[in-house]
């Protein structure tokens, strides 16, 4: 039988409660930001990694962004993953979602054939869930999206999977490669391997690529290949709320509550 | 920088929305963008088309009229009875290229995000996912795209010169309803479905389609937090008693003491009752965007601190284990209460 080899695009995002936006500048201030790999990503590298225990074969961890990424992804490895391939050079900066999955579907066609390419439901950052399927279009492969469960048939060369529907589901089945998004929180993502994270940290695991390595035509990549721009920036307002205490025993801002629900669900 | 496959020049100034349907009944969340899109092609003075995929659907398209839409453009095929998104990219695709509408709009459902995601790549133009709002600025007839990110911490406004469709995704619940007006005629537009079923390469084995509650629309809404540890059943009484539904932030659905479409804010849902009753949730913003829309907060916690006081009209420092069961012992009593 045959391995299997996935590929798993992987994001870096600030801890989201340390981004804030600069008043003066009106830029994303992330001096404050901790990263780390982004949760929904570690539930797809969960889900590629027991395919790996299952049939073997190789993962690999893609990632599009600044060299510092490499420790945080290095954790991948450290889980089981195979390699890192990082993405970065100075014009993806200001990618959209267009040159975003271009540059990821770029690197992905660079590292080799693969069977499946897995994806988180979105970026905790971000949060547009619109590159799993931009990635798949890019490619021109089929696409699994919001998955639970997935599994493969090699002799087939079927993917087979359990996708998320509102108040249901529907098994899904397509022919190998396809792009397989994870829907959040449906694995409990493995625990570094401390017995592999010595060499997970050497060096020779990372292979980082540029532009020209990608051989990506300027034209599509960064802020150059992004048809959106964003015109302004501001931290969100909040509705004004009264913040009226209530006071008293439970029994008394029950009573309380009890006016104040008649009031307000009567008219 | 690479074109989209039309630009400005050859766009048509009409705004186009996806309407969504399953098992023939139209989702809400495409009335919603009717309504939102309809308010944008008035001041601009354009025409509204939505456009409808199906089988055996086009009773639909009377409905449609109703909410507003001027032309629909109808894909009515045996194999467009199922989503497949082999089938439903094709269709939409040729279907905009002959429309070259200037703004598509699609709900941000699993299906027409795939659907997005799939369509603005093969269209080379941009997507802006997920918006909060949308409106038109006259000056250069552009979109203005309203999303939040991080959290919901930081908003961003998102324009787009010179690729077209201008193409954004909406959330459930984010755009109210408009009314109906039964006597509205539109135009019907058939476009031709060139399908084979070799073209469709996703096969559905198996296919659940469950009911579901729509927290987007309950006049209650009762969401706990990790603070109610665990303790739903006491929150789905209080629930009861006020024609409500319960919702949760994300450490219990993660700890699995409730379902994750009940889960509220940036990436669950978001709600618009007429009161919302948050128990023992600090209110972290990616909760509080969840319930930004609800007429008055109520907030509960034993934490002086919590920050979710600050998002809240009525604030009570107190345990909710004490303070949720007098509250249900006291409506109780005063049952000739008639809840609206």
């Amino acid at each position: 039988m045959r391995e299997l080899h996935t590929v798993v695009c992987v994001k870096v995002v600030p801890k989201p409660e340390a981004v804030r936006v600069d008043p003066s500048t009106h830029l994303l201030d992330r001096s404050n930001a901790r990263a780390e790999i982004n949760p929904p990503d570690m539930n797809a590298l969960e889900m590629a990694l027991a395919l790996k225990d299952q049939y073997g074969g190789r993962v690999y961890i893609v990632s599009m962004g600044p060299p510092y990424f490499e420790p945080y992804l290095r954790v991948g490895v450290a889980m089981g993953a195979d390699h890192i391939y990082l993405l970065s050079d100075r014009a993806f900066a200001g990618a959209d979602t267009l040159a975003t999955t271009y540059t990821l579907a770029q690197g992905i066609r660079k590292i080799g054939p693969f069977d499946l390419i897995f994806c988180g439901e979105e970026s905790s950052d971000g949060a547009t869930g619109q590159v799993p399927s931009g990635l798949a279009e890019w490619l021109d492969i089929a696409q699994l999206t919001l998955l639970t469960e997935v599994d493969v048939d090699l002799a087939c060369n079927i993917a087979r999977g359990r996708r998320r529907l509102k108040g249901g589901y529907e098994i899904l089945e397509v022919q190998l490669p396809s792009v397989v998004s994870v829907k959040t929180a449906c694995n409990e993502p493995r625990f570094m391997d401390y017995h592999i994270k010595s060499w997970a940290f050497d060096e020779g695991r990372v292979t980082l690529w540029d532009a020209a390595d990608l051989q990506a035509d300027p034209e599509c990549i960064g802020l150059a290949g992004s048809p959106t721009t964003v015109s302004e920036l501001a931290e969100a307002p909040l509705r004004e709320r009264m913040r009226q205490f209530l006071q008293g025993t439970p029994e008394e801002t029950a009573r309380q509550l009890v006016n104040l629900l008649k009031e307000k669900l009567l008219t | 920088m690479v074109a989209s496959l039309y630009g400005v020049q050859e766009e048509c100034k009409v705004i186009w929305v996806y309407m969504e349907q399953e098992g023939g009944t139209l989702e809400n969340v495409s009335l919603e963008l009717l309504h939102k899109g309809r308010e944008m092609a008035d001041q601009m003075k354009w025409q509204l088309a939505g456009l409808l995929l199906g089988s055996g659907v086009a009773d639909l398209a009377e409905k449609a009229f109703a909410y507003g839409v001027d032309e629909v453009w109808l894909a009515d095929h045996p194999l467009l009875d199922c989503f497949t998104i082999d089938a439903y990219a094709r269709v939409v695709f040729q279907a905009i290229m002959d429309g070259k509408p200037s703004v598509f709009l699609l709900p941000a459902t699993p299906n027409s995000r795939d659907l997005a995601g799939r369509l603005a790549v093969r269209l080379r133009t941009g997507l802006n996912a997920d918006c909060t709002d949308l409106h038109m600025n006259p000056e250069g007839e552009l979109m203005v795209s309203e999303v939040s990110g991080f959290g919901g911490g930081v908003l961003a406004l998102i324009e787009m010169r010179r690729h077209r469709p201008q193409m954004a995704t909406v959330r459930p619940g984010v755009f109210s309803q408009g009314e109906a007006e039964a006597n509205r005629k539109g135009k019907l537009i058939r476009v031709t479905v060139g399908l084979t079923e070799d073209m469709i390469q996703t096969r559905i084995v198996k296919r659940v389609i469950g009911k579901e509650v729509d927290l987007t629309r309950v006049p209650v809404l009762i969401a706990g937090g990790r603070g109610v540890e665990g303790d739903f059943k006491m929150l789905k009484e209080l629930a009861d008693l006020l024609d409500g539904e319960i919702g949760a932030t994300r450490p219990p659905v993660d700890e699995g003491y409730i379902e994750r479409e009940r889960q509220i804010g940036q990436t669950g849902m978001v709600c618009s009752p007429k009161v919302a009753i948050c128990c023992a949730i600090s209110g972290a913003f990616h909760f509080v965007v969840g319930i930004e829309k609800a007429g008055i907060v109520i907030a509960i916690n034993s934490d002086p601190e919590a920050p979710l006081f600050e998002y809240s009209d009525y604030c009570i420092i107190g345990d909710v284990h004490q303070i949720i069961p007098a509250l249900i012992t006291a409506l109780q009593e005063a049952q000739e209460i008639s809840y609206a």
